[in-house]
């Protein structure tokens, strides 16, 4: 007989979106706008070397040439990308802080109010198992360990830290995983991107610790474009995690990241996300429009990817992990919750493409709406001729709570060899009044009731998160679905 | 001070009056039986007894332990110590009977001002009542009764309410859909649960369960009356005369 003890709901009581506050910060702007000058302003404020402004402009003439993409089930008014601006630096960013003791205190106290364990106090009190880099607004601000990784030989800080102090690095690799090319939102990335988490495991060394970036969007009207690059090279191992917040604003906000990974041979990367950007109001208005490209490339014999997301916020989730098995024997993985209530739209899913021989992918993803929200899953499997017994195995359940929200499932399947094993399941369950009325008669209340009742439901993504991440999840899932029965 | 006391009871569902002035007082530690056609409230009564709010009271007064049930909502009266075992128990699914019935007895304790129950105290709490019920463990494992059989998921019920020990313990029809031996179990688990504090109210269509289980009293329920009360001997009647002579006293 087993028990399972996973009591954390103490965060249901509190009804609000509890990180919508605002950071009173004088911040270093550029005027709201887009075109070739307000990119190469930006790479010039952030002083990159002349091949990135090239790479900028190509791309940001290659995205004037695209349309937005219109085939995922969400609806928004069309976004006016000149009204957005694309830069925004806490002002004292200019002098870059060398230590914790020259960060504003106001920004620390921000991230306290996060839960970041970034100051040196919350450090020694033994949250000491995980390294921050938090993103605020555009910068990356301070990066905490940044001794004892570098000690390994890890690079960990922010992108525009390791533009300049391993321009080879980045210049290898960005652009690899995910093309300026790629889609719309990619593209746009790459044109105005301003700063993200960069992340180099050398050779042979396992990362001792939890790797971990937080992203928070504080000024109005700003475009939030991260841009992360993680490579795990030959035989390194790395658990990265990420974690977002955003305040509440009446305007939609965009976000629009790229991360790529890469993993050398016999290498692992499992990346971790708990999204809860603030969703908006319960008539839909506000919150973040999350379009995020997000890729992984087995590049390497038996490497491995693993992916794996709560996504609870932002009014419109469009974002598709994906890994790309190039490496014989490589393994990718998808592990997915994503909750939607009020008037939240998630499209999201995978793409697993096979070009080794004997890859395997699994894919878990679990869809939960309430109130009038509307939840896709879409996911690709394709196994490409070169790729010999590859295998994969997909679960897509739904779980809808009333009967005002809804549930899609499109999985896409290609398969260009006749040795693949391709298993797809799927499932779709309701929880109506009689089983929260069944959950009262038995002395629990209806947000305990549902609370239970998602967290056994979403048992198989949470056991893939760390711990401390499982425990944050459980209770947003709580807090994303308050009131959403009865 | 009567445990339960019932006076005047109105209540409709989806606009239709289904009980229609129902009076009750059931005396800690006695057993009550409630016999009657189908579609007379017998289900209708015990739902607004729980507290199920497609259910609607429009009338008199309900007394339970001493407190107005109107002051309290379905979870409260379940922490109060009002039990429901369902006509039909409704599937859970993703959450282990284990953890949810953990979850209920904490509940339950946390409003008696009692400590909760870790898990080691609890699997013992457990292994003494499975044991009553003669329950498999694979059910305890199992997502709430679903796909459970029939019987299984009324013997899950009363394991339940052995599990969390109410003071009022309401069985909707538990006996219909048992075998003969799953009878037995149940009953004995019942009256293994009878004390002078703990009272019952059954609510079956078969004189037999009443031979195992022992009523104080037996109601007879039309129309949402309570037309006839009596002692135990007034079920063997009512299963040799039917219902016939009050049937049709008055439109339903
Ligand atoms: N949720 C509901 N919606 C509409 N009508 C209902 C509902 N619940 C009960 N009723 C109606 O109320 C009347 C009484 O039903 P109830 O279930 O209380 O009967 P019962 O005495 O328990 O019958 P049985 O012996 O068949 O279980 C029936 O006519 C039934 O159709
Ligand atoms: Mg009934």
């Amino acid at each position: 007989m087993k028990i399972e003890d996973e009591n954390s709901f103490d965060g249901l009581t509190d009804k609000e979106y509890k990180y919508g506050f605002v950071t009173d910060i004088e911040s270093d702007s550029l005027p709201p706008g887009l075109d070739e000058n307000v990119v190469r302003e930006i790479s010039r404020r952030k002083e990159e070397p002349e091949w990135l402004t090239e790479w900028r402009v190509k791309a940001y003439h290659h995205w004037t040439t695209l349309e937005p993409p219109t085939w995922a089930k969400v609806e928004f008014p069309p976004i006016d990308y000149q009204a957005l601006s694309y830069y925004s630096a806490p002002k004292q960013k200019i002098d870059a802080p060398k230590s914790l003791d020259e960060v504003d205190p106001e920004l620390l106290e921000t991230y306290k109010k996060l839960g970041i364990p970034l100051g040196e106090q919350e450090v020694l009190a033994g949250v000491a198992t995980v390294a921050v880099d938090a993103v605020f607004d555009s910068v990356s601000v301070a990066t905490t360990f940044k001794k004892n990784l570098e000690e390994l030989g890890i690079i960990f800080g922010s992108f525009s830290d390791a533009v300049k102090d391993h321009p080879e690095l980045v210049k290898q690799y960005l652009g690899t995983v995910v093309p300026y090319k790629d889609n719309y939102y990619a593209t746009l990335n790459s044109a105005v991107f301003s700063d993200g988490s960069f992340c180099y495991i050398p050779k042979g060394v396992r990362c001792p610790m939890e790797l971990s970036t937080y992203f928070r969007i504080n000024a109005a009207n700003t475009g939030q474009f991260e841009r992360t690059l993680l490579i795990a090279d030959e035989g390194a191992y790395v658990s990265y995690l990420e974690g977002c917040t955003a305040p509440q604003r009446d305007e939609n906000q965009l976000h629009a990241a790229v991360v790529e990974l890469v993993a050398h041979k016999d290498a692992q990367i499992k990346y971790s996300t708990v999204q809860n950007w603030y969703p908006g109001d319960k008539e839909g208005k506000g919150g973040i429009y999350n379009f995020v490209t997000k890729r992984g490339h087995c590049r390497g014999d038996n490497s491995k990817i693993s992916w794996t997301q709560v996504e609870t916020g932002s009014a419109i989730t469009w974002k598709y992990p994906s890994c790309i098995l190039k490496g014989d024997n490589s393994v990718g993985e998808f592990y997915s919750v994503a909750v939607t209530n009020n008037m939240q739209q998630a499209d999201t899913g995978t793409k697993m493409i096979h070009i080794g021989k004997n890859t395997s992918s699994t894919i878990i993803s679990k869809g939960i709406s309430a109130g009038k929200a509307q939840n896709a899953y879409r996911g690709m499997v394709k196994v490409a001729e070169t790729a010999e017994n590859a295998r994969n195995f997909s679960q897509c359940d739904s779980m809808l709570i009333g009967d005002r929200c809804g549930a899609h499932t499109f999985p896409y399947i290609d398969i260009n060899n006749p040795t693949a094993q391709v298993e797809h399941e799927a499932t779709t369950t309701k929880i109506g009044e009689d089983q929260i009325f069944y959950c009262n008669q038995r002395g629990l209340d209806t947000e305990e009731a549902v609370g239970l009742i998602v967290n056994g439901f979403c048992k198989e993504v949470f056991k893939e998160l760390p711990m401390e991440f499982a425990v944050e999840a459980q209770k947003l899932l709580g807090i994303t679905l308050e009131g959403s029965v009865g | 001070m009567a445990l339960l006391d019932i006076k005047n009871l109105h209540a409709s569902v989806a606009g239709n009056d289904i009980l229609k002035g129902i009076n009750l007082t059931i005396n800690p530690g006695e057993v009550h039986a409630i016999m009657g056609p189908n579609g007379s409230g017998k289900s209708t009564l015990s739902n607004v007894l729980a507290g199920n709010e497609i259910y609607e009271k429009t009338e008199g007064e309900i007394l339970f332990d001493g407190k107005n049930l109107d002051d309290l909502v379905a979870h409260e009266r379940a922490r109060a110590g009002l039990f429901l075992a369902f006509q039909y128990p409704i599937e859970i699914p993703g959450i282990s009977n284990m953890y949810f019935l953990k979850a209920a007895v904490n509940a339950g304790r946390e409003y008696r001002g009692e400590e909760q129950l870790d898990a080691m105290d609890f699997i013992d709490l457990i292994e003494e009542k499975k044991n009553v019920m003669n329950l498999r463990d694979d059910l305890l494992e199992r997502a709430v009764n679903s796909g459970f059989s029939g019987g299984e998921k009324k013997r899950n019920e009363i394991f339940q309410m052995a599990m969390l020990e109410p003071k009022l313990g309401i069985l909707d029809e538990t006996d219909s859909g048992l075998d003969i031996d799953a009878l037995r179990i149940v009953s004995d688990g019942v009256n293994a649960l009878r004390s002078p504090e703990r009272s019952f109210l059954l609510i079956t269509h078969y004189q037999r369960l009443l031979d195992y289980i022992v009523p104080d009293f037996v109601h007879v329920m039309v129309h949402g009356k309570i037309v006839k009360t009596g002692g135990k001997e007034l079920a063997l009647e009512l299963e040799n005369e039917g219902y016939a002579s009050w049937v049709g006293e008055e439109g339903p």
